[in-house]
């Protein structure tokens, strides 16, 4: 029987949607725009119920698509609204103008998303493709491994983002967590209340006697310092995560920062992941150290702002290093995770870094098992004993 | 209804110096909703558009009252997103003022690319007023054919040339698309009868739910004509019935301005380079196929509103 880790907290069961959803309950936002897209429907499913029971006192809107869902939500968290919204894949790219706008305009949206395949071949199983192509945007990105961390993520998203001026999305991998039931420690609803804290707007349109212009004209003067300023609240917002997570910590009882150290301190060789896959990994580098090889991982969870300098540092003692993508960029060169690892070693590590491998899974939903990551070990221990590095991006269980 | 001296009192919310040209139909768009307006707080949202890049150049701003502008086609979704904000912070008691909801859109935001955002928002009901600015054509990126374009008019994209003579297609009835959403206030304007315009601004905002207006805003540029006649085309296109101002109120329609004597369609096509072309002999029978078009159109809204 799994104990609490926070002395209100109650263990139940939940899959990632449900968990997401009964974040979205307690912190109980002003307005939900959402349009449904598998895997992600039944987060603002679940919630529309919760509207439509009068058991929170949002306002929900049924948008007739994702555009219009992230143009509500910029409407309405300019307005004065804290406002959340929940999407995937095709959603997610359907989108895609509208959440750079969001985040120039420096609006606290919190998105649950699942992530999922994009189009085409159409494809609803779970890879990040969607999520790594938005990378760019301006969102502050937190991927979670399982259902718990994706009620966490949700509860810590929505003061981080508020914080820091920032639109914000929590990830879950597509069905694996999305639809898998696992166990999940909720905390009491005045708790999170407390924690998530109210919301209050520095400037916003229904302040009816304080009239502004939301969304202005920049021409060559004034467009590049206004792009400054969003990526200086990119930057700065690391620190916000880190209270969050600190706050949460005391709280709850459940301890988060940029990424997960798993037995990496002293591993020789170790797998960069991010999200459900690295709870696979776990197993594994477990099976190892249990044969004494020196095996660890590093869970990414904060991936943007990317904790650059953190990450060069953690991962520079290591003797080989396997960085585990699951979305593939199609750009004749690595997959996105491992460019951004990799170019943070090479500026922090003074050329101190592992030999270094980018692999691509999961595509597509295709399982990656506990074999897979065996085999990505191994490689990496004969690289450590001074073998061949030879082709550094390969691919995961697929047919050539 | 407002007469001019007391309309005249007013404090100007659009103010001057913003950059749209002179004679732009736009601007006197923007400040006949706003003078109409004015007695309720409201909140404006507008496409991306002449309207928009023109009155908020950073760091200036034309607008006295709160403004948003997200991007071209979603002028419609982000008023929704604005006006449900409003009334989930009324419901819980976190704002208690009275306020009105306004969304701009020009033709090509609200006929084209916006169409789906502005019918979602009409169907969902939102307390809100939709005002297009329709100058037919996308003017902002230079002239455009768009799905308010009348047929034979030149634009960049659809020119008048050897072997063409401006866009061929009728445009669509965007007005009737909103009229077949069943919301309550439906209404076509033109800048040239402002009397009736602001009073449709204030009938619209005094409806319980969604509201469209269609306004005829001539456009000196894209249409090709000196710029003290835009008021004069505005009236014209009325006088023509090419644009007829009317209201659909709960699905009843009323013609507000009947022309006494219809006038030809040449009356308003002669004054605008646009139409230039169209008047070599060779050109005659898509006068007279325009011409038809309008006398149709005419008669099929006299017989929507019982009238022969």
């Amino acid at each position: 029987m799994l104990k609490p880790t926070s002395k209100n907290g109650k263990i139940v069961a939940k899959t990632g949607n449900e968990a997401m959803a009964e974040a979205m309950r307690q912190i109980a936002p002003d307005v939900v725009a959402a349009y449904p897209i598998t895997p992600a429907t039944e987060v603002v499913q679940i919630f529309s119920q919760y509207v439509a029971d009068g058991v929170v006192p949002t306002e929900y809107i049924a948008v007739e698509s994702e555009h219009s869902a992230m143009s509500a939500c910029i409407g309405a968290c300019a307005a004065g609204a804290r406002v959340m919204t929940g999407t995937s894949s095709q959603g997610l790219a359907l989108m895609w103008e509208m959440l750079y706008i969001a985040a120039g305009l420096r609006l606290p949206i919190v998105m649950a998303e699942v992530n999922r395949a994009l189009s085409s071949p159409i494809n609803i199983h779970g890879d990040q493709s969607d999520t790594m192509g938005a990378r760019d945007a301006g969102w502050i990105q937190i991927y979670s491994e399982n259902s718990q961390e994706a009620y966490d993520n949700m509860l810590q998203a929505t003061r981080i983002a508020e914080k820091a001026k920032l639109p914000t999305m929590v990830t879950t991998d597509g069905f694996i967590i999305s639809h898998c039931m696992e166990v999940v420690e909720i905390q009491p609803d005045e708790e999170v209340k407390k924690f998530v804290g109210e919301y209050k707007p520095e400037r916003y349109l229904l302040d009816i006697d304080r009239p502004y212009t939301l969304g202005s004209l920049d021409l060559q003067d004034y467009y590049f310092e206004h792009r400054l300023q969003l990526a200086d609240a990119m930057r700065n917002a690391s620190e916000i995560i880190l209270e969050v997570a600190k706050d949460f910590a005391v709280q709850f009882g459940r301890e988060y920062s940029f990424y997960e150290k798993y037995k990496l301190d002293d591993a020789e060789i170790a797998i960069v992941a991010i999200g459900s896959a690295a709870g696979t990994a776990k197993v594994i580098v477990d099976e190892l150290r249990a044969k004494g090889v020196k095996a660890g991982l590093l869970k990414i969870r904060v991936f943007r702002p990317f904790p650059h300098k953190e990450i060069a540092k953690d991962l520079a003692h290591l003797k080989a290093l396997a960085i585990l993508d699951r979305a593939d960029s199609c750009s004749g060169s690595f997959a996105p995770v491992y460019t951004d690892v990799t170019s943070a070693m090479f500026t922090h590590n003074q050329g101190k870094n592992p030999k270094t491998i980018n692999y691509v899974y999961g595509l597509g939903g295709r399982d990656i098992a506990l074999e897979h990551f065996r085999e990505v070990f191994d490689r990496l221990e004969k690289i450590k004993n001074g073998g061949e590095v030879g082709e550094p991006l390969g691919y995961i269980n697929v047919r050539k | 209804m407002a007469n001019l001296k007391q309309l005249c009192k007013k404090e100007e919310l659009l103010t001057g110096g913003h950059r749209l040209c002179a004679g732009c139909g736009a601007g006197a768009v923007a400040r006949q909703v706003l003078l109409a307006a004015s007695d309720t707080p409201i909140v404006i949202t507008s496409a991306t558009g002449c309207l928009e890049v023109a009155t908020t150049i950073f760091p200036y701003t034309a607008w006295k009252v709160p403004f948003i502008h997200s991007a071209f086609e979603n002028s419609a979704a982000t008023c929704s997103g604005v006006e449900t904000a409003y009334r989930s912070l009324k419901k819980q008691g976190k704002i208690n003022k009275e306020i009105k909801f306004i969304a701009f859109g020009g033709d090509g935001g609200t006929y084209d690319i916006g169409l789906q955002s502005l019918s979602g928002a009409m169907e969902r009901g939102h307390n809100m007023l939709y005002i297009c600015y329709n100058n037919e054509a996308y003017m902002n990126t230079g002239i455009q054919r768009s799905g308010a374009t009348p047929k034979g008019a030149h634009t960049t994209t659809a020119p008048a040339g050897k072997v063409k003579q401006g866009k061929e297609q009728n445009r669509k009835d965007l007005t009737a698309i909103m009229v077949a959403h069943d919301i309550p206030y439906v209404a076509q304007a033109s800048i040239g009868y402002w009397n009736d315009f602001t009073n449709k601004v204030q009938k619209a905002l005094a409806t319980e739910g969604p509201a469209f207006i269609n306004v005829i805003q001539p456009c000196r540029l894209g249409w090709a004509y000196k710029p003290e006649n835009t008021m004069v085309l505005a009236r014209s296109a009325v006088e023509t019935c090419i644009w007829p101002i009317f209201e659909v109120i709960n699905g009843e329609y009323k013609i507000n301005m009947k022309p006494k004597e219809k006038k030809p369609v040449e009356e308003f096509m002669k004054l605008q380079g646009r139409f230039k072309h169209l008047f070599k002999p060779e050109n005659k029978a898509i006068l007279e196929d325009i011409q038809q078009g309008v006398d149709r159109r005419w008669a099929k809204l006299l017989k929507l509103t019982g009238e022969n």
